[in-house]
């Protein structure tokens, strides 16, 4: 049995773990991107979760390899399944080449195992023998990371931080179960049964190693956010619980509201008080957040809005992952206002993104989106260490004076904004339409010179739009639109084509348009949308905007993100091949 | 502008405002319950801007508009929410939410539940006419059993709200109960709510003689009292059977819990640091260094 993958084209290799929601496998997950990391290894991993907390079957991909990867392939080099049920579950993914590791009496007869290049390794067995099943998640940690070629003191380090709140028994055990999974490998290698060899990366050091919704979170607090209220909702939540956690450390008010209306509705009201606050939910939970942001339209209040798209409609599929809520996020809210929508395609957007919706939403006076979804909240990678130079929090506010007035008529539609206790003056905010001091009018013609004023800050929105990203060659023929989280997927799928008359357009702002969008597609003479819906939502904004219709379009809707394969082999059955 | 008001130096023509169209009916029982409150606050030396009124939508929700201080007038139900935001952000300003029995105990229920839970360190002052008046006499959550109105034809059928009773259950801070037809009693409790640390809810009853013709200013003189002087406010079950009486209904100060810790104090952002959120900017040092983290370095 051919088991040598120390050839594997671009030094890169896939593993999947797969197990039941409970076995730990978040836990390998953790342990092992961090000990790659650590090793010099690029990385990426991203997962695949059914919504419960106990059973079902659930996947990791992590991604290993010499040069940066940034996407989910759908080919697996190495399973790991940890119980019955796994192999099926990633069964269309399984190829002749994939090598299972496995226990064979823990996954028995759930494959045919002629037909695969099996190794048995005792991962249960190992545990048993430490104390407890329960550490076999730990010994795959030590067997993986072993094959590898990673160095003991590496592994057993990190093992050791990772557990260091744990009492000094279970450390112990852990650390003596990674050592027999470790054990494991060595036995593996000597005996010549597989053999992995992937060059490490120098750069890989000096980086970081982060998932968007800590991306998310952490340019929010670069941003200025220092109070959060929410409702937990997958997949938003750990933008909640990431701040929660550094609530102390920078004076973060975070609170879990008893209902998203009651979220939105303190997010504005902390800024009318001096706050920059933010709010983290997904479709269902901004549905309910809807009449609160058109509150900010009408009260022209800054606020800053993750939402973190799901499958919908209503409750859809809690976990998995989807871009249809673009035009949701477009068109909510009752009236007209202007808005501006950023959706972060690398992780590291999530960071310089939100940190910059807090100065937009602050500037304009408008609300903010960072709109992501399941796959890239949930996805993570190593990347340069961002960038805190041009870190600014600019804030916006005036001291008032006794004559203040909050919605004083500008010509470019900004008034001053005040808050109450910074100044003499006061600061009267009306969510009826409203005089120039903030009170109640039925003022027709008040009303028409308030919408105009109002809808005129949509046209300095425009004059600081982020331009799409043109990746591939300038003098394309065919042009993939895509936008926010599918960004690495579409690079590396349009990178495998290895054709030097496509190149990809990739949007990170997504509302207002940018203006070059129009130029960028006049270019091409075959244009292809890639989305994450089933309607080609974007395409439509696009050509509402530009008049121009994508008539190409791949879609997936099944709740999984595109894989590189699939894209690759999808985009090459659209072009020409003359 | 001084003028000696029982010894006090704010007068509280300092909260009116000039040249306003009010858009209350004649007899409205608001107009006491503006007067009254601009008064207390006036005792009280509040500031115009120091303080800060929230509302949700109605007609007792309009109240801040004939008040000169500052002003979020929010959406329908959802005052409380807004008002917790700004005490937490600046607790420096007092803060009050105000509206009437439809925003507070019907749209803005959950937020009622929670907000008691919450405790933040507002006032809670909810006009009471058990009807629905700016959407045309529809029953409230307060509305009295075999109440008629166009939608309730045949009379309100549904257990009316209590909403002194569901403060009590939460053990709130400070639950009150007033009437927009004595001045000084409401002005009184109005001051110790105002100067509760922590949440404090006061229902005042008052009638509306466009929609409301059962509630009137006579029915509430006859079936309300005065809680005795020797009521304890300190004892929780007390104050619960007093809030269930159903034959007359007592007015005054119910129940007081002065051992709770406000939300502004048990979120712990003002613990070390007593700015306001408005004056403090994210410390780029700390967060360098929390970044550095994420390179798993030895």
């Amino acid at each position: 049995m051919d088991t040598d993958l120390s050839f594997q084209k671009n030094n890169d290799l896939s593993i999947v773990l797969c197990g039941q929601a409970g076995q730990g496998i978040q836990t390998v997950e953790y342990l092992l991107t961090r000990i790659f990391k650590l090793a010099g290894y690029n990385v990426f991993a991203t997962k695949e979760y059914m919504s419960r907390i106990r059973g079902g079957t659930n996947s990791t991909e992590i991604r290993v390899s010499s040069e940066f990867v940034g996407a989910s392939v759908n080919r697996i080099d190495i399973l790991i399944p940890l119980d019955r049920g796994a192999v099926g579950h990633v069964e269309k993914r399984i190829s002749p080449q994939t090598i299972i590791l496995a226990e064979k009496e823990t996954i028995a007869d759930d494959f045919d195992q002629t037909r695969h290049k099996f190794i048995d390794v005792p991962f249960a067995k190992t545990a048993s023998d430490i104390g407890n099943k329960i550490y076999s998640n730990v010994v795959a940690v030590g067997t993986i990371a072993g094959l590898f070629g990673v160095e003991w003191q590496t592994i057993s380090k990190y093992v050791k931080q990772y557990f260091s709140a744990k009492p000094e028994d279970v450390v112990q055990s852990n650390i003596t179960a990674a050592k027999e999974g470790f054990t494991l490998a060595t036995g593996l290698i000597n005996s010549s049964e597989i053999k992995i060899d992937i060059r490490n990366d120098t750069k890989v050091k000096g980086q970081i190693l982060l998932s968007g919704a800590e991306a998310v979170a952490l340019g929010a607090i670069a941003g200025g956010c220092n109070f959060i209220s929410s409702y937990p909702m997958s997949p938003s939540t750990g933008v909640l619980v990431f701040l929660a956690g550094k609530a102390k450390d920078f004076g973060i008010i975070t609170e879990q509201a008893e209902d998203e209306i009651a979220a939105i509705n303190m997010a504005v009201g902390a800024w009318y008080a001096g706050a920059r606050a933010m709010v983290t939910t997904s479709g269902g939970g901004f549905a309910l957040m809807i009449e609160g942001l058109s509150l900010a339209g009408m009260l022209e209040s800054p606020i800053v809005i993750h939402l973190a798209q799901r499958p919908g409609p209503a409750t859809g599929l809690p976990t998995r992952t989807e871009q249809a809520d673009l035009e949701l996020a477009l068109y909510a809210g009752h009236g007209e206002f202007p808005r501006i929508i950023l959706a972060p395609g690398k992780i590291e957007d999530g960071f310089y993104l939100t940190q910059r919706a807090f100065n937009l939403a602050d500037k304009y006076q408008v609300p903010v989106f960072i709109l992501t979804d399941q796959y890239f909240v949930d996805s993570c990678y190593n990347t340069d260490f961002l960038d805190l130079s041009n870190i600014n929090v600019e804030k916006h506010v005036v001291k008032t004076e006794v004559d203040y007035e909050r919605y004083k008529l500008t010509a470019n539609g900004i008034s001053p904004r005040g808050i109450p206790g910074f100044g003499r003056g006061l600061v009267v905010v009306d969510s009826d339409e409203h005089d120039q001091a903030g009170h109640i009018t039925e003022d027709l013609g008040l009303r028409t010179k308030m919408v105009d004023k109002r809808l005129r800050k949509f046209e300095l929105l425009k004059k600081e739009v982020i331009q799409p990203e043109l990746i591939g060659s300038g003098s394309y023929k065919n042009l993939v639109v895509c936008w926010g989280s599918t960004y690495n997927i579409v690079k590396e799928a349009v990178k495998n084509l290895g054709r030097d008359d496509i190149a990809a357009l990739h949007f990170k702002q997504v509302y207002p348009l940018p203006g070059e969008t129009m130029e960028y597609l006049q270019r091409a003479e075959k244009t292809i949308i890639v989305e994450n819906n089933a309607t080609a939502q974007f395409a439509r904004l696009i050509r509402l905007n530009t008049g121009i219709d994508i008539e190409n379009r791949i879609l997936k809707y099944n709740g999984l993100s595109f894989s590189v394969e699939e894209l690759t082999e999808e985009l090459n059955g659209m072009l020409d091949h003359g | 502008m001084a003028c000696w008001i029982m010894g006090k130096t704010m007068d509280a023509q300092i909260f009116d405002m000039d040249n306003i169209d009010v858009a209350w009916c004649p007899g409205c029982g608001n107009f006491p319950i503006l007067m009254i409150l601009k008064k207390a606050l006036a005792e009280l030396e509040v500031e115009p801007a120091n303080l800060v009124l929230v509302s949700g939508i109605g007609q007792a929700a309009k109240i801040p508009h004939y008040f000169k201080t500052n002003v979020f007038n929010g959406l329908h139900g959802r005052a409380l929410p807004p008002a917790t935001a700004i005490k937490a952000a600046n607790p420096a300003l007092a803060v009050i939410a105000q509206s009437g029995d439809g925003d507070m105990y019907g749209e803005g229920g959950n937020h009622f539940l929670h907000t008691i839970r919450r405790n933040p360190d507002i006032t809670n002052i909810v006009h009471n006419n058990m009807v629905y008046g700016l959407t045309k006499g529809q029953a409230s959550p307060t509305s009295q059993m075999g109440f008629r109105t166009p939608v309730q034809v045949n009379g309100v059928f549904l257990e009316p709200f209590n909403p002194l009773a569901v403060a009590i259950a939460l053990n709130a801070g400070f639950v009150a109960r007033a009437f927009a037809g004595d001045s000084e009693q409401t002005k009184e409790i109005l001051k110790k709510a105002i100067k509760h640390k922590g949440y404090a809810l006061v229902d005042i009853f008052q009638p509306c003689p466009s929609f409301n013709k059962l509630n009137t200013y006579q029915w509430f003189k006859e079936h309300t009292y005065y809680l005795e002087d020797s009521h304890d406010q300190y004892d929780r079950n007390e104050a619960f059977k007093r809030a269930t009486e159903t034959e007359k209904l007592s007015l005054g100060i119910f129940y007081i819990n002065p051992d709770k810790k406000t939300f502004e104090e048990n979120i712990g952002t003002y613990q070390e640091n007593q700015q306001p959120l408005y004056e403090r900017k994210p410390d780029i040092g700390k967060l360098r260094n929390l970044i550095e983290t994420f390179k798993i370095a030895d």
